[in-house]
């Protein structure tokens, strides 16, 4: 019927909940409009604070400072433990967990909305994926915490080998604007830049197959919130007795989570999508949920015709 | 190393965790260490933006 496809239509143009809340938390930790167009950043008192998020602060628009970065400066050019730094991530990280992911991080919107582009989508084998996802670790144990702790400079400054080589965060909001509002910047720019830029279109030609590759895969900081997932204020919780085993939920979590055995993975970002599709109700998401399991052990799922 | 599994022990697990984090910044700030973090955040990373 014309009626009900139309609906659908209107329903599948709903901006979601995690959506909007994602267009706000880009806009508000970015809220320094004028950068863009002076093609300065903001240097008032906020900076001194780390944001939860990836979010460069070269960006014009930042008002905060991304940890990930500040993590570097700590180790490499001041070379002392990363007391502020470290007790700020650990604090996001256990109250939210990769909530922060799932809602609140500019470079996962960025993803989701080009996975949005109507290209084949790719599903990626367990035996690739799987290992691949420990990759992330490395990338934080090596170029955000030891190379920055240990390689020694002749300036005695060791640069954020996460920034200047990887981060394609930074060069979406902060190198890519910078360079068209700053000529003087524009003329430093040489093979580092196009090497990042690479790295940034790399990443985003990728995500228009994968879902979230460079979060499943590369992101230092959604590593460490991974760390934390299981056991952070903020979790999720499968009802047993509702759950009848039909794992819509899995086939449409972008991060590939088995949400019927490990609801509470390191790699949930939180997004809510399995709760929206149960037919059962089955999901929950909140702080400190009751029936919460952070390693899952949720064997009883499809059960709940056998107990009737 | 052992699974925790009871809703006690990840309650303690996390207000352990939550109780550090916030010494942790605490000690950082007694250090200047957010002015260092400050300092970094106002002025154009070059690393960061691509030009080394
Ligand atoms: S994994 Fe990294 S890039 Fe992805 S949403 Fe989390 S913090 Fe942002
Ligand atoms: S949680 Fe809901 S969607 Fe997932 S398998 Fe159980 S009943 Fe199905
Ligand atoms: S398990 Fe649910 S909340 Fe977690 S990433 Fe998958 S769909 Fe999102």
């Amino acid at each position: 019927m014309p009626g009900v496809h139309w609906n659908r239509i209107k329903q599948k143009r709903k901006i979601s909940f995690q959506r909007k809340i994602q267009f706000i938390s880009a806009a508000v930790f970015n809220g320094y409009g004028a950068g863009f167009v002076k093609g300065k950043i903001y240097t008032g008192g906020s900076k001194a604070v780390c944001v939860p998020l990836l979010n460069c602060y070269s960006c014009p628009g930042a008002l905060g400072a991304c940890p990930v970065g500040s993590l570097q400066t700590a180790l490499g050019a001041r070379h002392h433990f990363p007391f502020y730094v470290l007790g700020t991530m650990m604090l996001f990280g256990i109250l939210l967990g990769r909530l922060i992911c799932g809602l609140l991080c500019p470079f996962g919107l960025v993803q989701d909305l080009m996975h949005k582009i109507p290209v084949p989508k790719w599903s990626v084998p367990k035996k690739i994926d799987r290992p691949m996802r420990y990759l992330k670790y490395v990338v934080l144990l090596s170029t955000v915490i030891l190379l920055p702790a240990l390689v020694v400079t002749k300036t005695g400054i060791t640069p954020p080998y996460f920034c200047k080589y990887i981060c394609p965060a930074g060069t979406l909001g902060g190198g890519i604007p910078q360079m068209i509002a700053n000529p003087a910047l524009r003329n430093l720019a040489g093979m580092l830049f196009s090497w990042k830029v690479l790295v940034l279109l790399l990443i985003l030609l990728l995500s228009m197959f994968i879902h979230r590759p460079f979060c499943r895969y590369l992101c230092p900081l959604g590593a460490f919130y991974a760390l934390f997932n299981r056991f952070a204020f903020y979790q999720m919780s499968l009802n047993e007795r509702k759950c009848t085993g039909c794992k819509k939920c899995e086939r449409s979590c972008p991060m590939a989570v088995e949400i019927t055995r490990e609801i509470n993975s390191s790699e949930c970002i939180r997004c809510g999508k399995c709760k929206a599709v149960c037919p059962e109700g089955a999901i929950s998401l909140g702080f400190l949920l009751k029936n919460s399991k952070p390693y899952g052990d949720y064997r009883a799922y499809g059960t709940r015709s056998r107990r009737r | 190393m052992e699974r925790i599994k009871s809703g006690k022990m990840i309650n303690v697990v996390r207000s352990v965790v939550l109780v550090m984090s916030v010494l942790l910044i605490g000690t950082g700030v007694m250090n200047q260490e957010h002015t260092e973090v400050l300092q970094k955040a106002v002025k154009i990373c070059l690393e960061c933006i691509g030009i080394g």
